[in-house]
This record gives C-alpha cells, structure tokens and sequence, in this order.
C-alpha cells in the first residue's frame, strides 16, 4: 500500500538522518556542529511529524496546535538567551 | 418597567414566575445526593463545585492578607516575627495567584457559560473537566499540607537560590501544591480552546461569538502554552531541594536567573490568565448596561488575542534589577510598552460603547465600571514600571505592589463579583435585591482605593515590599490602608449575605431578567441539564441589542434564530 | 478503547468528536513539548555558560548507545504508524503484532537506558551516588540534568508503553476501528516521545 510505503521511506530516511548526524559529531566541524546536529534532528522531527505522525493529511489547525510548542520555545529560547549571551557586553 | 422601585432593579423584564415543572428539570435538581454532585460531568454542576472550592481559598488568602494589614499598623514587627511574616505574604500571594484568581473566572463562569454562550450540551471533555476539579482540590489539600507545615517563607515567587537551597521552610510540598494545581490549569485549557473549535452550534462564527467567549480562549491558549514551563521549574526546585544538583546555584556552575526566566515566562502571562477573563465579563456587562451593541466588536477580540501572544513576550520586566542584561532588559521594557496598546484599545471600546447607550445602573454594571476605572489606573502605573528608568526605582518597592493589586483585585476581583451578580439569578434560578448589590459595588470600591491608593506613595517614597518593620514616618499612610483593608472586607463579606439570601427568599427568575442578547439567557433560570432541549440555531450578531435601546415594547432579542424573524 | 458507534451527546456527530479528541491530543503534545523545553532551556544555559565543561562531559557519554537507543525508538515509532495503517485496513491481527514489537522496541529502549545507568554508576559519574569522581561543579550539573532529562523522558516512554499496551487487550473485539482513532491518539504520544528523544540525544551525546 502507499501509505506503508511512505512509512517505510521514512524510516529508511530518518535511520540515514541518524547515521548522517553521529558521522557529523566526529567530523572536524568546529563551531558549525551544532547546526548540523539540530538541522538534523528538526529534520527527522519533521519526517515523524509530518509523515508518522500524520501532520500531512491533518488540517492546519491540528498543525497549528502541534507547532504551537516549538513556536513557542523559540520565543522563551529567543529572549533568554538575548538575555544570557549579552550579560557581559559592555554597557 | 421604566418606573423604577429603588430597591428593584428597574432593568428586570416582569417575566411570569416559573412554575415547578421548569424546576424540576433545572440542572440543580437532577439528583441531589453526594455523589451526583462529585461524580457529575455537567459543566454547570462542574462550575459550582470550583466556585466553593475558590471560595474558600480566597477566604483562605484573605486571613492572610488580615494577618498582614494588622502586622502593618505599626512599624514595629509586633504581631508576626520576621519569619512568622515571610510566611504570611508567601501564603497570602501563593493561595490567592493559583487557587483563588487564575482558577476564578474561567473554571466558574467559564465553565458554566462557555458551552451555553456556543449552544452546545457540555464542553466537549466532561470528564477532563471533573479531573481538573478534583486535581485542583488535591494542589489545594498540598496547600493547606504546607500550612500545617509550618508555611513558607520565600515569596510566591519562589526565587532561587533562596527556595532551592537556603529556605527552611515547607518549599517542597508548597511547590508540589503549585505543580499539582497546573494540570488542572491544563486541562481546563485544552477542553475550552477544543470546546470552541468544535461545539459551536450552526451559525455561531467566530464573528457572532461573545466576546466573553474570545476572552477565554485567548486565556485557554496561555493555560495551555504558559503552565507546562511553571511545571517543570517547579520541578526543578524541587529537584535541587531533596538531590542538591545545583541547577540554580552559581557555586555548582548553575543560574539563578535561570528559574527567574522559567518562572516569569509563565507568571507573566499568568496575569493576562488573570485579567482577561474579567475583561471578557466587563464586554458582557458593558454591553448589557447600554443595551448596545459594542462598539468595535473585532478590536476588542482581536485585542484580547494580541495581549495572550505579546503577553508571552515581555516577561524579563520583572527582572529588570536582577542582573538580567541591559540589552535584554531594553527589549523586554519596549516589549512591556507594546503590550499595553490592546488593553488600553479595550477601555476605549468600552467606553465608546457605554457612550450614548440607554444606560441603567445596578450592581453589574458598577463592578464593571469599577474595573475599568482601577484597571486604567493599575494599567498606566504599569507602564510607568515598563520603563528602566522608573522601574529601577520603585521595583520591590509597595508601588509595584499597588500596582498588581489594582489590577487583580481592583480589577479582576471586581468582574469576578460583577460576574457573580450577572448570572446569579441564571445559575441559581433567583433574584437578588440590587440596592444591596449597589452598596456592596460602592464600598468594595471605596474600600480597595482606600488599601491601595496609599500604596502608590508608600513606595515611591521607598517603602520596600515584604517587609513589616519600616520607619514611622510611613506609618500614616499604612493606617489609612489598613483601615481601608476593613472596610474592603465588609465589602466582600455583604455579598455573601444578600446572595445566599436570595437563594431562600429571593424572586424566582424568568430566563432572562437583562433583557441580555446571549444563548444562555434564551434557557430558564436554571437551565436544565443539557442546557438546551434541541440545539440552538444562531443568525445574528453578539450583542444584538434593538437599535434604540429598552422600550416597554421592544421584546429582548437573542442571538437564537427565531420563527418570524426578518 | 473499543469503538463506540455513538458521539457523545455534546457532539453532533461521533466524526465531530474523533476531530475533537486528535486536537485535544495534539495540544496535550504541545504542552509536553513545552515541559521539556525548560529542561532543555536548562542544558542550553549550562553550554552557554560551561561549554568546555559541558563539551568534556558530553564527550564521556555512550554515544553508540545513545544512538542504538535512537534507531530503537525511530523504528518502533515506524511500527506505531504501521500498525495504525493496518487498523484502519481492518488487519487487527497484523496491528496486534506490529503493536507488541513496538512495545518490545520500547522496552529494550528503556533496558538500554538502564544499562547505560550502570555504566554511569560504574564510571563513578552519577553525583553524589556512584563512589567518588564527581564532585560538584558544571561537569556534575550536566551528568545531574542528564539524568534529569532522561529520566523524566523514560518516564514517558514507560507511559506511553502503558497507553500502547492498552490498545492489544480490546483489539481482538474492537476489529472495526475503522477510523483508529484510540489507537491514533495513542500514536500521537508515542511518536512525541521519539521526537523529544531526537533532541536529547544530540543535546545531550554528541555536543563536541
């Protein structure tokens, strides 16, 4: 069926994401590794929101209310950290 | 009608007594025993037992309060010793902010009113809603566990590393109660935000909605976004009070300011929790006091959504002297600004509506009017402690104080008794004498300027809060506000007198004495169990009061589609 | 549970009420998400603040168990889909075998996770408990968040394991869960609990 066929895709998909994200934590990436590290994990978030977890065939208000929590740890991640990195900048 | 008796409300329809077949399907009466009241999935019935229950914390909160403005009389720390008096405030703000006000309007009459203002049977988790009750009695049984505790002493603020490592008060069960009485905040806001997703009867749009409605969904999506964060730094006290981890303490590489972040980024829209409901009564009873259509019906609920989203931006103003950065500070002081355009766009609506409108008053209307005038005042003062340069000075100070109490109580706690008078003859099914009501109205006014008034000037002129010693030269003003504190009780106590009066004796109500536009004012008084025997079909606007105001023919209309209607 | 052919007498329709309860699910989600961003907020705060110290104990962790641990959960969330697949195509006996290996994955999840406990203990890196390494300090505050986070997490894991569970016993008489609305919902959660562990999994192993 193509519903269990896009399920397996994405499994195949998500398992690579995860090889991609271990070799990446040895590879000389510097300062760039967290990007890399939370861009993966955002992307397997999205395979599992978007395809196990059905966000495809939902209307926009279930989208809504799923992506309401990560929207809004970007707001307190946002202002709490415009709070933390600037401590010690000069006045 | 227009021929007023003083001691009549002038504005009640002569409706026919109801008969007793009408009582005997009322919600009230479909059983009676202990176990249909604690084992009920009726909202209304749900909506009663939270009424009790607050009503007793705000007794509760209320000794605590006495015990403070008594301590206050004199500079000296002769009532309570410093201690005794940390645990007093601690008391006072923790029962009074989670077990009295965030509860208070919308598990009362939100829960009773929502699916009535929609058309629907119930709200669309019953059993959800029961859990939220009996959860909410467990946080408050943890509540009244800390006070036999012997209380704490760090504030309802619970700022570390105070709470987490130095107190030696009860902070863990005090914590746990607060932890505990947020599921039940979050319940509350998932069965309201789905409620009016997917109950609403046919023809009720978002555009016809009450605004009471729109207030309490935009309080629902706090409850829903703000609570979980409060959970988890509660947790995380709780955590380095019995393991010691260090999380907040600077000593083991941790943050203070970290739980700061984490508690504001929920108590500041805690109070939105707090005021937006009672913004949504006051839109109800404005509009009903000038039997007029409101003016500017999607500013007001495109407002009350602007202050729930903004409102979760601007927390780190009550960081401002805690060592939070300067540049942050900046943005959360522009922020703070910001974030009172909607509110302030409301007062104007409500004024604009009450301007020209066939005004009648009575008791719901001055607590409305009540809130307006203490909301602007305790509204403006905030943005005076929005801005760095004012806050650095009187933040800690009784100013601050002043300035919340305004709001909550001078504000929410008025629409709460607005409310209270409003729907009492709908949820009780009676009527109350309104001169009674009137007078309760004047003297909780008078007495709430006379507590807190002076509070503005005790902290400009640098009186610090939570403190009970001070210098004597504050303490006439002190006097004056505890004296007030009195009488303001009085005020909250006559209610309860009239009210429960009237349960007995009062006139039995028709189902709609306001002549008010609502869904539920089409039901009797009280309304049966599934609120309405077929589902209501809506075709008109909130507040479709007739063009012209009361005349002795005009018949009350209602949103409700009715057979010969134009 | 079993499917109910009547709504509730609140909705008009039972499909009005399936809508109602996946909503009322997915903001539940939202507000678990929220719970574990403080915590994250936490383990963001200390890497900001303690980034050598974090970085040297990040770097101590069971990256390979960490990450077996990973494709467990992301396969078992994949057998959860599959197995709401085939409720909804009326194949309750292949949904019944698809839930038990989900909850067999789940389990090994949370023996992996212990296993890596003892190691920690062994190590001498759980603060205050295992004998001697660790004394207080940022590298003690990211094993104690650490076993904060993962604590509370396996937490979850160990309900959602119940809220699976308790989808076999009623499938051999619910086989016309046609809409797999229970088993729907219950999918929803587990797959949350996955999508929190892909972000502690890099927060927490794999900072460098």
């Amino acid at each position: 069926m193509k519903a269990v066929r896009t399920i397996l895709f994405a499994w195949a998909a998500l398992l690579a994401l995860l090889g991609l994200t271990i070799a990446a934590s040895f590879a000389p990436l510097g300062h760039a590794l967290p990007f890399v590290s939370y861009g993966v994990a955002f992307a397997k978030t999205g395979i599992v929101a978007w395809i196990f977890m059905e966000l495809r065939v939902r209307d926009g208000l279930q989208r809504i209310a799923l992506g309401a929590g990560f929207v809004w740890l970007a707001i307190l991640f946002t202002l709490l950290f415009a709070d933390n990195l600037t401590r010690g900048w000069p006045a | 009608m227009t021929d007023a008796m003083s001691h009549v409300n002038p504005r009640m329809s002569q409706e026919p007594v109801p008969d007793t077949a009408e009582e005997r399907v009322s919600y009230l009466a479909e059983g009676h025993s202990l176990r249909s009241w604690l084992l009920t999935t009726d909202h209304k019935r749900i909506a009663i037992l939270f009424l009790l229950s607050i009503t007793f914390f705000f007794f509760c909160g209320g000794i605590a309060a006495a015990l403070i403005r008594l301590d206050l009389l004199t500079p000296a720390p002769d009532l309570l010793s410093n201690d005794g008096y940390n645990r007093a405030f601690s008391l006072h703000g923790i029962i009074m902010v989670w077990f009295f006000l965030i509860p208070s309007i919308p598990t009362t009459f939100g829960n009773f009113l929502i699916p009535m203002m929609i058309g629907a049977r119930d709200l669309a988790f019953p059993r959800l809603n029961l859990a939220s009750w009996y959860i909410f009695v467990l946080g408050g049984l943890a509540t009244l566990a800390t006070v036999v505790l012997g209380g704490v002493d760090t504030g309802w603020t619970f700022y570390t590393p105070f709470s987490s490592t130095y107190s030696n008060g009860a902070v863990f069960m005090a914590v746990t109660a607060v932890f505990i009485s947020g599921f039940s905040s979050i319940l509350t806001g998932i069965n309201f935000i789905v409620t009016v997703h997917k109950l609403r009867c046919p023809g009720m749009t978002w555009g016809r909605l009450p605004l009471f409605v729109w207030a309490h969904y935009a309080t629902a999506v706090i409850f829903v976004l703000a609570t979980p964060v409060l959970t988890i730094a509660l947790v995380l006290v709780a955590l380095e009070r019995i393991a010691g981890i260090g999380i907040f303490d600077p000593r083991l590489g941790g943050d203070p300011l970290l739980f700061q972040h984490l508690f504001w980024f929920y108590s500041h829209p805690a109070v939105y929790i707090m005021v937006l409901p009672a913004m949504g009564v006051v839109s109800e009873l404005i509009t009903n006091a000038a039997h007029k259509q409101i003016f500017g019906y999607w500013f007001v609920a495109g407002s009350a959504i602007a202050i729930a989203v903004i409102g979760f931006m601007v927390w780190g103003h009550h960081m401002f002297v805690s060592g939070q950065s300067p540049y942050a500070s900046a943005i959360f002081s522009f922020l703070s600004i910001v974030v009172a355009v909607p509110s302030a766009i409301k007062v104007y609506n409500w004024t604009a509506t009450l301007h020209k409108g066939d005004i009648v008053i009575d008791g719901p209307l001055l607590y409305a009017l009540g809130f307006i005038g203490l909301f602007t005042i305790g509204g403006l003062t905030g943005l005076m402690l929005a801005m760095l340069a004012i806050d650095v000075h009187v933040t800690d100070t009784y100013f601050v104080v002043a300035h919340f109490h305004f709001i909550m109580v001078g504000g929410s706690v008025s629409a709460f008794f607005g409310a209270l008078h409003f729907w009492w003859p709908k949820i009780t099914g009676r009527l109350y004498n309104d001169l009674w009501a009137r007078l309760a109205a004047l003297l909780i006014f008078a007495g709430f300027v006379m507590t807190f008034a002076p509070q503005f000037l005790l902290g400009y002129e640098g009186m610090p809060r939570r403190y009970h010693v001070y210098p004597a030269v504050f303490q006439p003003l002190n006097v004056m506000s505890s004296v007030g504190a009195s009488i303001l009780a009085f005020g909250y106590l006559l209610p309860f007198t009239y009210l429960l009066w009237s349960l007995r004796h009062g006139k039995p109500a028709g189902p709609n004495p306001w002549g008010a536009t609502g869904l539920e004012w089409t039901t009797p008084s009280p309304p049966p169990k599934h609120n309405f025997e077929t589902v209501p079909v809506v075709d008109k606007q909130a507040y479709c009061y007739p063009v012209g105001g009361r005349s002795e023919d005009s018949k009350p209309a209602t949103q409700k589609a009715e057979p010969g209607d134009g | 549970m079993a499917e109910v052919s009547r709504p509730q007498p609140q909705f008009p329709t039972l499909a009005r009420q399936r809508e109602a309860d996946h909503l009322g699910m997915l903001i539940f989600l939202t507000t678990e998400v929220l719970i574990f961003g403080g915590l994250f907020a936490a383990l963001f705060v200390l890497r900001a603040e303690h980034s050598a110290e974090y970085v040297k104990s990040s770097k101590g962790m069971h990256l390979w168990l960490g990450g077996i641990n990973t494709a467990v959960l992301l396969t078992s969330s994949a057998m959860v889909a599959l197995m709401v697949e085939a409720v909804r195509a009326g194949r309750a006996r292949l949904a019944k075998w698809l839930l038990m290996g989900a909850i067999a994955l789940g389990l090994a999840f949370l023996a992996i996770k212990f296993t890596e406990y003892a190691l920690e203990y062994r190590d001498g890196v759980v603060p205050r408990l295992s004998p001697g390494n660790l004394q207080g300090g940022p590298d003690a505050l990211f094993m104690d968040l650490y076993f904060a986070a993962t604590g509370l997490h396996a937490l979850h894991v160990a309900a959602g394991l119940v809220l699976l569970g308790s989808l076999i016993w009623p499938f051999g008489a619910a086989r016309s869960d046609s809409s797999a609305a229970f088993a729907g919902n219950a999918a929803l959660y587990w797959h949350l609990v996955d999508v929190i562990w892909l972000f502690l999994y890099p927060t927490l192993y794999l900072a460098r």
